[in-house]
């Protein structure tokens, strides 16, 4: 390798070795607003202010879903937890497909008391499975399903 | 510097002989492996157990966001390959790549929207992965946008070269995005260290598309490699024709 092939080679690395370095460096620093969600336990740490829109993600806890009829159409109620912390939920709009117990979600909207959230919008997180319906129903009749997991 | 094996294919004639064949080849791929593909998508795949038939999607997302990234990374090492070693054909096919990878990139970005909609509840996200993904395409953008606004193409190459390498730390960025920060996006189903998340039955027709998605991007490349290559030998040739008069012809 020529002198000015290594010169050229430093320089090119340089660039590439001082942009990652501020990259990560402002990433790393940014990285509480770089979260889409906080899940319950880092909500319970944050003590978030109340009336500050927030999101929250976890999973729909197993039996605590239930509806009330309200003049301005159906209020649902709903905790999520994941699996330390919980939070319940109110939320008055249309539901995604996939939301259901187990699922997880991201609920967007503002805390009204310590673990209390009125949500704005509710969007359902699937996981990175993917897999026929019969070979699901397979895995857990077998015992062996493993997807719904709190906390994962 | 000596006349080694390596510049033998560098060499633009040697290159379009050998393109020539190269693109067929790739195109007939391309065109088979996506018939194929297709085919098993739409046709003889099953259905997801969570998300239906929506699954589908999948089949034209997931290529496309690999491709992005595969794009970017080729052209970084092309554009490396072009500033150090001022490998001749090296910077044209940085820059050829940049359209292509733009053209995936806005691909994964729509089908994303499309996917998000129905599954998540929302066209878009602030998250992560989407995030990073769009400045992914804003790199492109700003690639070919440089290689434009500069008419001397051995600075405009030097210069955007820079800016690929530069971009490419973007490249971990979108990979890993989904594990560093909480996102609305799943994390990774094929790539990950205890295999991949994906049935068996879904992974055929994913990898058919890959195979379509990445011989279609060769196709693409050497074709348009071929044409910036006869553009630049016609702008020489213009250029000899109106320089050799000039003390004749006052201009």
């Amino acid at each position: 390798m020529t002198k000015k092939k290594r010169q050229r080679l430093f320089v090119f690395g340089g660039v590439f070795a001082a942009a990652a370095l501020a990259v990560g460096l402002t990433l790393t620093a940014l990285s509480g607003s770089i979260t889409y969600f906080y899940t319950p336990s880092e909500l319970a740490k944050l003590d978030a202010t109340p009336d500050r829109p927030i999101r929250l993600g976890g999973l729909v806890a197993e039996g605590s879903v239930r509806y009330e009829q309200a003049n301005t159409g159906d209020i649902a109620h709903f905790t999520v937890t994941d699996g330390g912390a919980e939070v319940a939920v109110s939320y008055a709009g249309v539901l995604p497909d996939l939301f259901r117990v187990g699922q997880g979600v991201v609920v967007q909207g503002r805390m009204t008391d310590a673990n209390v959230m009125a949500a704005d919008n509710v969007l359902a997180k699937h996981d990175e499975s993917y897999m026929p319906k019969e070979v699901a129903d397979a895995l857990k009749e077998q015992g062996l399903w493993q997807h719904d997991e709190v906390g994962s | 510097m000596s006349a080694t094996s390596i510049y033998e294919y560098a060499n633009p004639a040697q290159f379009e002989r050998v393109a020539d064949r190269a693109f067929t080849l790739a195109l007939i791929a391309a065109l088979v492996l996506g018939a194929f593909g297709l085919y098993f998508a739409l046709f003889n795949s099953p259905a997801d157990y969570q998300q239906g038939e929506t699954v589908r999607i999948m089949y034209v997302h997931v290529p496309a966001a690999w491709m992005a990234m595969f794009c970017y990374s080729a052209m970084a090492a092309a554009s490396a390959a072009g500033f150090i070693w001022k490998h001749p054909l090296a910077d044209v096919a940085a820059k050829e790549t940049a359209p292509i990878g733009a053209g995936f990139t806005f691909l994964a970005l729509v089908t994303g929207s499309l996917w998000g909609k129905p599954m998540w509840g929302a066209w878009w996200a602030w998250d992560a992965r989407l995030t990073s993904v769009l400045i992914l395409f804003f790199l492109y953008i700003g690639y070919m946008t440089l290689w434009r606004a500069i008419p001397d193409k051995t600075r405009a190459a030097k210069l955007a070269a820079i800016l690929a390498i530069v971009g490419f730390v973007n490249v971990p960025i979108i990979k890993f995005s989904v594990d560093w920060w909480n996102s609305l996006h799943q994390p990774a189903s094929i790539i990950r260290a205890d295999g991949p998340t994906i049935h068996g039955s879904m992974l055929t027709p994913l990898f058919l598309m890959i195979g379509a998605y990445m011989a279609g991007y060769v196709a693409m490349l050497l074709a348009s490699m071929k044409n910036e290559l006869a553009a630049r030998r016609l702008a020489r040739m213009e250029q000899l024709e109106t320089t050799k008069p000039a003390g004749l012809v006052e201009r």
